[in-house]
């Protein structure tokens, strides 16, 4: 594990093209054929995997844990390689108009809030990162260091991170996964908002059906290593919860996911 | 499987590469009459030597000499650091009378003391030995006094709630959560004596391998030196390695007993 | 109550001067009284006194100079080297696997065993007790470089590098300030050992120094500035390890154990 972690930053990855900082990326879709992600000791974790994102969709990936939903999405990040097929004109490492968010925050704890919002902008990124941040309601927090902030914060900080380059596809590993509910349900409209503002595509991976639902233009669910349901979500936004059509789609996908038990 | 064990082998491969081939081509260099080996002996003529003074029991006199002083000296600084570890780290008033003398002193670097201990306890065996207890004395007294003071409060809670005595608590409860700590305290103490073992020589001894070192030097012969040099190097990772297998013994121990519990 | 509370606050502060002040006292009285010879201890006064004059001669100065020198340039070539070391093998899986093993190697030899070694090939100039110093701070050094970057977490270097930071940007802002409390542990480590080697180095062959200082009153029994001496070496030490903390206190400042001192 400890060696991985050197002989990752020396790979190849000088694919990163310049791009001016303030420029927001065109929406980005993807198309994706016959994916297949094999690993030595868990074997094919994705089977022959077909994705068709439209620009500006957002699409959430649910699934039981080991679906391969995680790996799929890394794969797009292109922080893994995938062993079979083609992922269109995504999944290179570091290319500045996909973005990914992770479960933990991984900001750099030695890094304030807004140097750690600015990481790897160049020119004058500093008007732009303090404008991020007020989108995320923590401009306040500029000037502060990682270490004091709580949990749901520094996902807000690392969704900053994730925006301040105007990606065209924002790619999110249960980057709530971790908060608690009621700051989880705050971070879902914020994400909302962003979206829908800024207009990228959006891909959230995540255990909770329900937040899915709230998000998203489409569900994916992906069973083991393929897509077993591919579920258009016509709700008006912002969705209600309490709505019976909302409670009808929730309960199908949830219905579908645990159907096969055994 | 076969792929670690292959890869494993291939690092020990490469790892002994440099050092061999450094070994290989100073012997070749200096076989050949490229270079001269009288500053910088080879392999072979270090061999030799420690072999001549193996032949005529020499070595094995000064290894018991310098053995017996880390022996000594060691036993003595686990004595006084694990007593006054242990204490300062269970009794806070002990801890306020005591640390901060402690601390102060340990900023004195332990050689320093060498001349006072030469005049207060004269330039024999005294003196080496308190030399080499007093440096093995400071990594056990702190790594001991805070392992004990770091010990999980929950821990020490259980040990309250099932209304444990001091004796219960210290042997059942901080014995075993400090254990981790204080073996490789042991052996910091421990590597540290080997070094303070050569300083303690260097004063003036009629044998050791110390001894052999500064003889090597007086009589202008760097294969005895290196020679020293290896042995001081074999015996400490020796006697560290025996130290750890010693430790790992008692820490399975602790493995296998805690879920008795 | 209040009374009572404030008086045992000051009880607190003043209960770890007891022990140090007691024992001044009980020396000078001691001394005072000739219950000591001033060959095993001198009155508290006559170590001031030779404090005093040897700094009014200048001679103090001289040899502080000297020790300085000496530390300074050995610090800088064996620190230098050691983390250069230590960066290239934490990096470079090829250059760990190459070189480390042969560091290690060399790491379980006690660096003061070289001592005679050096002598003979450097004589007793300069260069012999600065490579002994460089040798001494090397390898605090690039242990603790080398562990620092290793232990860096890789989460942290997938997200730079999937952020489009190039190879020295990820050096800058994610690798070497995740090893940078690692580094500041061995800076530590090694001011000690630069002290250590010095004071053993000194007292074997230099004409000038703290260590020759001592040495070189020992044998004129002037026990009054070998125990300045001491004091000396306490006072350094104390000093390299508040220079040490400062240091980290500042570069550490984003660290959640340092924010609440």
């Amino acid at each position: 594990m400890t060696a991985l972690a050197l002989r990752l930053p020396f790979r190849a990855f000088g694919r990163s093209a310049a791009a001016p900082a303030a420029l927001p990326s065109p929406p980005l879709g993807v198309t994706a054929k016959g994916i297949v992600k094999r690993f030595d000791d868990r074997g094919d974790v994705l089977k022959s995997v077909d994705l068709d994102f439209k620009p500006g969709e957002f699409i959430a990936i649910v699934g039981r844990s080991g679906c391969g939903k995680s790996t799929l999405l890394r794969l797009l990040a292109g922080l893994d390689q995938p062993t079979a097929g083609d992922l269109g004109a995504v999944g290179h490492d570091g290319d500045p108009r996909v973005r990914i968010m992770f479960q933990d925050s991984r900001l750099l704890p030695w890094k304030r809030v807004i140097d750690n919002v600015g990481l790897g902008q160049k020119g004058g990124w500093r008007p732009l990162a303090l404008d991020t941040l007020r989108q995320v309601g923590l401009e306040a927090r500029a000037n502060d260091w990682p270490g004091v902030l709580s949990g749901g914060q520094r996902q807000r900080v690392a969704l900053a991170r994730a925006l301040v380059s105007r990606p065209g596809l924002l790619l999110l590993d249960e980057p709530l996964g971790a908060l608690d509910a009621l700051t989880r349900i705050e971070m879902q409209s914020l994400v909302e908002d962003v979206w829908r503002r800024q207009g990228f595509t959006a891909v959230l991976v995540t255990h909770d059906v329900a937040e899915a639902v709230t998000l998203a233009d489409r569900v994916i669910l992906l069973e083991e290593g393929r897509v077993a349901l591919d579920q258009r979500i016509d709700l008006p936004r912002p969705r209600d919860r309490s709505h019976p059509d909302f409670a009808a789609l929730e309960g199908a996908i949830l219905h579908r996911l645990l159907d096969r038990r055994d | 499987m076969f792929r670690t064990a292959f890869f494993l082998k291939g690092n020990w491969v490469l790892a002994l590469a440099l050092p061999l081939a450094l070994a290989g081509g100073w012997e070749l260099a200096v076989a050949a009459g490229w270079a001269n080996g009288r500053l910088l002996p080879t392999p072979s003529a270090v061999y030799t030597a420690l072999a001549a003074l193996a032949k005529t029991g020499e070595l094995a006199a000064h290894v018991q000499a310098t053995l017996a002083r880390v022996a000594v000296g060691f036993a003595l600084g686990v004595l006084a650091g694990t007593f006054f570890g242990a204490v300062v780290g269970y009794w806070s008033a002990a801890r306020r009378f005591l640390d901060p003398t402690l601390q102060a002193l340990r900023n004195i670097p332990s050689i320093a003391w060498v001349p006072m201990f030469i005049l207060w306890f004269g330039i024999f065996e005294t003196s080496k030995i308190i030399l080499i207890a007093v440096g093995v004395f400071f990594p056990i007294y702190l790594g001991l006094s805070d392992a004990v003071r770091g010990v999980d409060r929950k821990l020490v809670e259980v040990g309250r709630i099932f209304r444990f005595s001091h004796r219960e608590m210290i042997l059942r409860v901080l014995l075993p959560a400090t254990l981790p700590t204080y073996v490789s305290s042991l052996r910091s103490g421990l590597g540290l004596g080997w070094m303070f073992v050569v300083a303690a020589e260097f004063m003036g001894a009629e044998q050791g391998l110390g001894f052999l070192l500064v003889d090597g030097q007086q009589t202008g012969r760097p294969a005895v030196i290196l020679g020293a040099i290896v042995a001081f190097a074999v015996l400490g990772k020796l006697t560290d390695w025996l130290l750890a297998a010693a430790a790992a013994r008692l820490l399975v121990w602790q493995d296998a007993f805690k879920p008795v519990e | 109550m209040s009374g009572r509370r404030d008086f045992g606050a000051v009880a607190d502060r003043l209960l770890p001067w007891l022990l140090p002040l007691l024992a001044l006292a009980a020396w000078e009285g001691a001394a005072q009284a000739g219950l000591i010879s001033s060959r095993i201890l001198p009155k508290v006064s006559d170590v001031a006194a030779a404090g005093w004059r040897l700094t009014a001669s200048g001679e103090l100065f001289t040899h502080l100079q000297a020790s300085f020198a000496r530390a300074g340039v050995g610090f800088v070539i064996g620190g230098g080297i050691g983390f250069g070391l230590g960066l290239l093998n934490g990096i470079f899986p090829v250059a760990e696997k190459l070189l480390d093993t042969t560091v290690q190697m060399v790491r379980n030899v006690p660096h003061l065993a070289l001592i005679p070694l050096v002598i003979l090939w450097f004589g007793i100039d300069e260069e012999a007790k600065i490579f002994l110093v460089a040798l001494g701070v090397f390898f605090p050094i690039y242990v603790n470089t080398f562990h620092g970057i290793r232990t860096v977490d890789a989460g942290l270097i997938e997200m730079g590098r999937s952020y489009g930071l190039t190879r020295w940007e990820l050096l800058r802002h994610a690798v070497l300030p995740g090893a940078l409390p690692s580094i500041l542990v061995g800076l530590r480590f090694a001011l000690g050992f630069m002290w250590l080697t010095l004071i053993v180095a000194e007292t074997i062959a230099a004409p000038s120094g703290i260590g020759y200082m001592a040495m070189n009153a020992r044998e004129f029994l002037q026990t009054d500035v070998v125990v300045l001496a001491v004091l000396l070496y306490a006072l350094l030490g104390k000093l390299a390890d508040v220079i040490a903390r400062a240091l980290e206190r500042r570069a550490l400042a984003w660290s959640p154990a340092f924010q609440n001192v």
